[in-house]
């Protein structure tokens, strides 16, 4: 694989042989990735490539499944969140994470949901809870749309709206990377529209590595697309270049609907 | 088989056999539920005419002396079923968290089935053990014994529900609050109590329940008192053991005792438990009564 | 404004999820614990009655405080009677109500319901209250329109001989019967309706009645979990002690007579535990529970092979 194109410095994340799985089988075969910082990294391949377990390896919310497995290492700005000594609780706070359903807490308001993280860890001034909120749901496309009923429940909202709130959720911690599995699966076009017109937004401030198997999706948003195949990484390129011009066969097969 | 159709001889037979069998099967739905009517029925008949203010608030008295109550009875009966919650809730709960939330430990596998076994046990073995163990080294019959034996009785209903009421909450959730850099520990107590709080207080209300109900535990430990509590380590009253004791007494007066708390007694579990089917549905009611 | 200024991503010394697992593994220990201590408390309990006695202890059918001799088995005998009696007419009724519940309330849905929370209702009424109503009502009840023309008009059979007074263990077997009707038929039910419909629709396209349906495709699906639920009722019967002690006339007499006076292994512990007239006399009464612990536990295991769990929403092992 040649080297990537990107402005050079160092990467947000980097991964060195990073292997992941459950019980006796790797999913992940040793992964070597950079993803460049304040870009939108899209993680491509067919089912059952590991795209989603590798992304919940950068957050380390992979080794939560009972019987799991990581080797290697990922370095976040340098540093190996794997590292014995290193904080899983502290690597969380640095990285958001949006999932494929949504999931906003059913037993909170649309304003304790966005604050939770801020909450559950002791944050308790009204006036910066309240800017929080703020700040987050206008990021979010969300505000206007929900500013009048920050009390009602969580899950009131449609389904487009509560993922929003899940994105809004997950800045409102000020993570530095932004982790999105598959965050349109469940939504309709118009939410998804709105969505990926947030994701490009976002960039701005945050690292964003988003998890689509959507080839559209991926070259609407991405800057940068990795494709995965199998577990191993196939190819990683800027997003243009990759779908016009892929330098491995398999990408190629996968971009024209041969598989996947 | 053959199906040569419900016509003629054999499809006779066949439908007269279909409906012999309809026939018993609503025989049998009538022999179940005629008891419930008639002891319900019963116990309201002959224990509601007992039910005044003096019954409610007044003291036993003996059989040729009319009047009296059975205030420590009740009084009794709601001091144990206290203690025992208080002890039955923080450990049931706390082995159901361990249950639902480290559901792979070979820990949690032999407790959770240990805790099945013990919850189907017959009541009057806790009570003996809770005798052996408390009654024979502090020599005496207490309401603290009685409020272990209940508290044995208590913690696998709600080491149970528990279980079952977190198990139920979504893992996505749990998944979210630590992304979000949130502690398991307090993912645990804040989100996913807190998501599942209410299967979690109906089984507590329904472990109260059966343990207001026990009687074979108390016999054994807290025994009998005429008088309220006063004295902790010392015997209690109950509900139950004035039912048995007064029940199957000689005098006609004392049985009216009995059926006047059978009345409470069959008042507050029915109560209980319909409201809890109510709010919850399905899932938790009909946890039964006592051995 | 960021939560944590620095960087940092050094571990910070225990945490709180290790305090959180650890107090609640002790509790999860604590059953565990209870259980062990129950036997070895109860083991212990019985020494003096076990060493005395040995093994000729369960089939000894002496029961005498006064010369301290003590066997168990007129309790045992009493408890296997009544609980037996219970199931032969527990589990019909039960079994009926199940397959009411789950194949022909179906259609209407209201009526179901109710008459489900009507049976399970009964679950919820004490055990003592059984006593008192089995006493006062059910036994005269009984006993002038059933025992009594039993014994008149079939009393060579030895099972019909003593002149019933109302307490006999055939009041205790009828009385644990209805007990046991919640349980047994909630189980069932639950058993039944995880019988796939593919099942039932198969047999009914081939023209078969309802009842041929039930009897051919869906109770044969279901043997298993039947017999597990019926596993549970045994325990529960066995198990069974206040509604028991008020109709079984506690009479440490063995009869083969189903109307005369008995006793069972949780009556008699209920009885004297407050009487006994020598360590061996109690040590005798905690043998006693020993075996029923011992009953009960077995009883218990086998069901779980079965059954896995009681309350509604089960999995199960069928």
């Amino acid at each position: 694989m040649e080297a990537p194109r990107y402005p050079g410095g160092q990467p947000k994340f980097e991964t060195r042989g990073l292997k992941a799985g459950f019980g006796s089988t790797w999913v992940l075969k040793g992964i070597d990735l950079k993803i460049p910082p304040n870009k939108v990294t899209a993680v491509m391949g067919p089912s059952g490539c590991g795209k989603t377990t590798f992304v919940r390896c950068l957050n380390r919310l992979h080794e939560l499944t009972p019987g799991a497995m990581v080797e290697g290492q990922a370095l976040l700005d340098g540093e190996d969140i794997y590292d014995r000594n290193a904080d899983p609780v502290a690597i969380r706070r640095r990285t958001g994470m949006v999932f494929q359903k949504p999931n906003p807490f059913p037993t909170m308001t649309i304003y304790q949901n966005v604050v939770a993280g801020l909450t559950l860890n002791g944050v308790r001034d009204r006036k910066v809870l309240d800017h929080a909120v703020e700040h987050s749901l206008r990021s979010a496309y969300l505000w206007d749309e929900v500013k009048d009923k920050l009390s009602d429940s969580g899950a009131s909202l449609s389904g487009g709206q509560q993922q929003r709130l899940c994105i809004a959720r997950a800045m409102a911690v000020e993570p530095e990377v932004l982790l999105m599995d598959e965050p349109c699966s469940a939504l309709d076009p118009t939410a998804t529209a709105k969505i990926e017109e947030l994701v490009s937004e976002l960039k701005k401030d945050y690292t964003i590595i988003i998890v689509t198997h959507n080839l559209q999706q991926a070259s609407r948003v991405a800057d940068y697309t990795a494709f995965f195949y199998l577990g191993k990484l196939v190819e990683f390129d800027e997003t243009a270049p990759l779908f016009e011009n892929p330098k491995e066969e398999l990408t190629e097969r996968y971009i024209t609907g041969k598989f996947g | 088989m053959a199906t040569s159709g419900l016509s003629g001889d054999r499809g006779r037979r066949r439908r007269a056999f279909n409906r012999l069998m309809n026939v018993l099967i609503y025989a049998a739905l009538v022999a179940a539920i005629v008891p419930l009517v008639a002891i319900v029925g019963e116990v309201v008949v002959q224990g509601l005419p007992q039910i005044n203010l003096g019954f409610l608030t007044g003291l036993p008295r003996p059989p040729t002396i009319p009047g009296g109550g059975i205030f420590n009875a009740i009084e009794g009966s709601a001091v144990m079923v206290g203690l025992a919650a208080l002890i039955a809730v923080p450990l049931g709960v706390g082995a159901g968290i361990y249950f639902s939330e480290w559901p792979e430990s070979r820990l949690s596998f032999i407790s959770s089935f240990t805790n099945d076994v013990l919850a189907e046990f017959p009541t009057i073995t806790l009570g003996i053990f809770v005798y052996l163990v408390v009654v024979l080294t502090t020599h005496t019959f207490s309401a603290i014994a009685g409020a272990i034996a209940l508290s044995i009785v208590m913690i696998p209903i709600v080491a149970r529900t528990t279980e079952e009421s977190l198990k139920l909450v979504p893992h996505t959730l749990r998944e979210a609050s630590m992304a979000l850099g949130v502690p398991r520990w307090k993912t645990v107590i804040r989100i996913v109590i807190s998501t599942g709080k209410s299967g979690l207080a109906t089984g507590i209300l329904l472990s109260i329940a059966r343990a207001a109900g026990e009687t074979a535990p108390l016999v054994v430990t807290a025994l009998w008192s005429v008088y309220p509590v006063t004295n902790l380590w010392g015997p209690a009253g109950s509900l139950p053991y004035l039912i048995f004791y007064y029940g199957l007494s000689p005098y006609q007066i004392w049985h009216g005792y009995a059926w006047g708390g059978a009345f409470l007694l069959v008042v507050f579990m029915l109560g209980l438990n319909l409201s809890v089917k109510l709010l919850i549905g399905r899932r938790f009611a009909g946890v039964r009564a006592e051995t | 404004m960021r939560l944590s200024s620095s960087k940092r991503i050094r571990r910070r010394g225990i945490g709180g999820d290790q305090i959180l697992k650890g107090l609640v593994a002790t509790a999860a220990i604590l059953i565990v614990v209870l259980l062990v201590a129950l036997a070895v408390e109860l083991i212990s309990g019985a020494s003096l009655s076990l060493t005395t006695f040995g093994l000729p202890f369960l089939y000894s059918t002496t029961w005498d405080p006064y010369h301290d001799v003590f066997g168990a088995l007129p309790f045992i005998y009493g408890t296997l009677v009544t609980s037996a009696l219970a199931l032969l007419i527990g589990l019909p009724v039960s079994l009926g109500v199940a397959i009411f519940l789950s194949e022909k309330a179906k259609g209407y849905r209201l009526a179901g319901y109710v008459l489900g929370t009507l049976v399970e209702l009964l679950a919820a009424v004490p055990s003592v209250i059984f006593g008192l109503w089995g006493l006062f009502v059910l036994s005269p009840n009984l006993r002038t329109y059933v025992e009594a023309p039993l014994h008149k008009y079939l009393g060579f059979l030895p099972i019909f001989s003593a002149n019933p007074i109302g307490l006999d263990y055939f009041i205790a077997g009828i009385i644990l019967a209805i007990m046991i009707i919640p349980t047994v038929s909630a189980v069932s039910r639950d058993v039944l309706n995880a019988v796939p419909n593919s099942q039932r629709e198969a047999m009914y396209s081939l023209g078969a009645t309802q009842w041929e349906v039930i009897r051919k495709s869906v109770l044969p699906y279901a043997r298993s979990g039947i017999f597990g639920a019926t596993i549970l009722g045994l325990g529960r019967a066995v198990g069974e002690t206040m509604a028991v002690t008020f109709v079984i006339g506690n009479s440490t007499a063995i009869s083969s007579s189903l109307f005369a006076q008995g006793y069972t292994l949780s009556a008699l512990i209920v009885n004297q535990v407050g009487e006994s007239t020598s360590p061996l006399n109690a040590s005798a009464i905690v043998e006693i529970a020993l075996i029923l612990f011992g009953l009960a536990l077995v009883i218990n295991i086998f069901a779980r092979l079965f059954v896995v769990r009681l309350t509604r929403g089960a999995r199960f092992r069928a």
